[in-house]
């Protein structure tokens, strides 16, 4: 573990992330990205080879006296949805039917 | 301190509603007496970011003429509360802290909070926090921070900082509240209220802003322990509209809340009283563990061994999770969208830009980071890993134990400003918080005792999985014995 992260791998991770940083925030970032991963290193001290990896507590609670905990699956039934007028409302652009956005294809 | 009188206790509920349901007092009444407090005291906190005076008034009224009429009423009749920003509540705007969101406005309510408007609350308006519930401060909100009752150069806490403040300084009865590291119960302890971290599953997350959705929950804040716990009994409960709410039934927590301590197992361990630890808040703490004993309860030492390994699990999990969660803010939707877009692509990254916070975006690289090609195995997996053997030691402590106790912040409220600079030293104000949030046990704060300058000092006591009412018993005998 505890890897330097260099300039370029901010802007790597950013451009993954679809963030734009400014110049003045990729050194900065630089700087606390790096102070973070050197501290969470300390977990390579704990032997975790035979520790199955474990996403969510569900797994962990008693499935019999929990019955249906997030596995559940609901009536297959028709519910009301949000008004689409309403929802529309909220969109930065909208034709009233979709959201509009620049051009994806650009020729 | 000249601040002094922002402080003040908010009445029992079940006081108010007995006034409401006698004709001594109205529903409308008491709104409008918290829309004054509000008006005079919102300025110097920074509390509400947006108030609901139609929607609580109309509430009110619908709560009055009910009393009127001698209708049975609901158990949080004419209470007037308030709620974190990071749930929505139609008709009113939802920021969660966040310039991205600013101005949009929800369609839909929170299970949450539609839970509280049909047990008869008066939803007083939304309440500011750390931009997308990340901080420990609320500095990190993008609508200034709030400030702490008790001393208003200092921090409320966080993420959940308004919440804590609200009940704090009485401009809200009750509020709530989310919690992924600690957003709740480190602000109940810096502010001296009671705040309740449920078990993940007990409350339903359907219209909550999602931050780490393997950690995120939805709970109370009060003024003392039985309120906190008649808000959850109401709030708590399977969601058809969240698959991860759990169907167990509900207890009585208000009244279980009553039974006594005689004879628990209460565990204190060791690894939360080590280096780091403020010796005043220790004095307070182990003064709250006598009185536990003084009431009856066998005190029992043991050992969490993992627990130094809980804050580096937390960092990489949670911002893992929040790295996805938060793509969904685009400019597409709803939202913040750059003007300066010239095509999809940067309309996608100037609007994110804009749009996100400094820490917001900082944990959107580290998760982005541990979650990428080449340090996934590294990062997230061993995060994952540890995460279990976390919560396997809190599953078998509690096999010897009824409670866990412990100081819920390492320290009273810090200084505005004084971590600021320093995002690590600031992750480790939530070094006694996050192992629970890892583990989705339960846990309650409540005031133990203050420091020599007069700041709040918070007990936690943590309960098993679906343990609240043990843990809401336990914080009970805390409570009773800082009476005296």
């Amino acid at each position: 573990m505890s890897a330097v992260v260099t300039i370029e791998e901010v802007e790597r991770v950013a451009e993954l992330a679809n963030l734009e940083l400014a110049a003045d925030e990729k050194p900065r970032m630089q700087r606390d990205l790096n102070a973070i991963l050197e501290y969470v290193a300390q977990l390579g001290e704990l032997d975790t080879s035979d520790v199955e990896p474990m996403a969510q507590v569900s797994d962990l609670l008693n499935a019999g006296a929990d019955a249906g905990h997030g596995e559940a699956l609901r009536p297959d039934a028709l519910w009301p949805s949000l008004d689409r007028a309403r929802v529309m409302e909220e969109a930065p652009e909208t034709d009233g039917a979709f959201f509009k956005t620049p051009k994806v294809i650009e020729r | 301190m000249s601040t002094e009188t922002l402080v003040e206790k908010p009445a029992k509920i079940s006081s108010l509603r007995e006034g409401v349901a006698s004709g001594a007092t109205t529903a409308t009444e008491l709104a409008q007496h918290y829309y004054a407090r509000i008006e005079a005291h919102n300025p110097a906190l920074n509390v509400y970011l947006a108030l609901s005076q139609e929607q609580a008034l109309e509430q009110a009224g619908a709560v009055d003429l009910a009393a009127a009429k001698g209708d049975p009423l609901g158990p949080l009749a004419g209470i007037p509360v308030g709620v974190k920003d990071v749930l929505t509540m139609q008709g009113v705007a939802a920021t969660a802290g966040s310039r991205i969101l600013e101005g949009y406005e929800p369609p839909y309510d929170a299970t949450s909070v539609a839970r509280l408007k049909a047990a008869g609350a008066v939803i007083l308006g939304k309440i500011n926090c750390d931009e997308f519930a990340m901080g420990s401060s609320n500095e990190n909100s993008a609508y200034g921070p709030v400030r702490n009752p008790h001393d208003l150069e200092r921090v409320p806490g966080g993420s959940s900082g308004g919440s804590a403040a609200a009940v704090a300084a009485n401009l809200a009865v009750a509020t709530l509240g989310t919690d992924t590291g600690g957003s709740i119960r480190q602000p109940a302890s810096f502010c001296g209220v009671v705040g309740v971290l449920p078990t993940y599953g007990r409350v339903s997350r359907f219209g909550l802003i999602a931050f780490a959705s393997s950690l995120d929950r939805v709970g109370p804040f009060a003024g003392n322990v039985r309120d906190a716990a008649t808000l959850l009994e109401v709030i708590s409960g399977a969601d058809e509209r969240d698959a991860t709410s759990s169907r167990r039934p509900v207890p009585a927590f208000a009244a279980e809340s009553d039974k006594g301590v005689r004879g628990l197992h209460i565990g204190i361990p060791e690894e939360y009283f080590g280096a780091g630890l403020d010796p005043e808040v220790r004095e307070a703490i182990e003064d709250g563990i006598a009185a536990l004993e003084t009431a009856g309860c066998i005190i029992k030492r043991i050992s969490l061994k993992h627990t130094r390994y809980a804050i580096p699990t937390y960092y990489l999990v949670a911002t893992a999770e929040a790295s996805a969660n938060l793509a969904r803010f685009d400019g597409v939707r709803y939202g913040h969208r750059s003007a300066q877009a010239t095509n999809l692509s940067s309309m996608y990254k100037l609007s994110r830009e804009e749009g996100f916070g400094a820490e917001v975006k900082r944990r959107i690289l580290l998760g982005t980071y541990a979650l990428s090609a080449g340090y996934y195995d590294a990062y997230y997996k061993k995060a994952q890993q540890v995460r279990r053997l976390l919560a396997e030691e809190f599953v078998g402590a509690f096999a010897g134990v009824d409670a866990i106790v412990t100081p819920t912040a390492p320290t009273a409220a810090f200084k505005l400003g004084e971590k600021t600079d320093d995002p690590l030293a600031m992750y480790l104000a939530d070094i006694y918080t996050v192992t629970a949030s890892l583990a989705g046990i339960c846990g309650v704060t409540v005031p133990c005792g203050t420091t020599k300058a007069g700041l709040p000092v918070g007990m936690q006591v943590l309960g098993p999985h679906f343990g609240e009412a043990m843990a809401f018993r336990v914080a009970r005998a805390v409570e009773r014995a800082q009476m005296y």
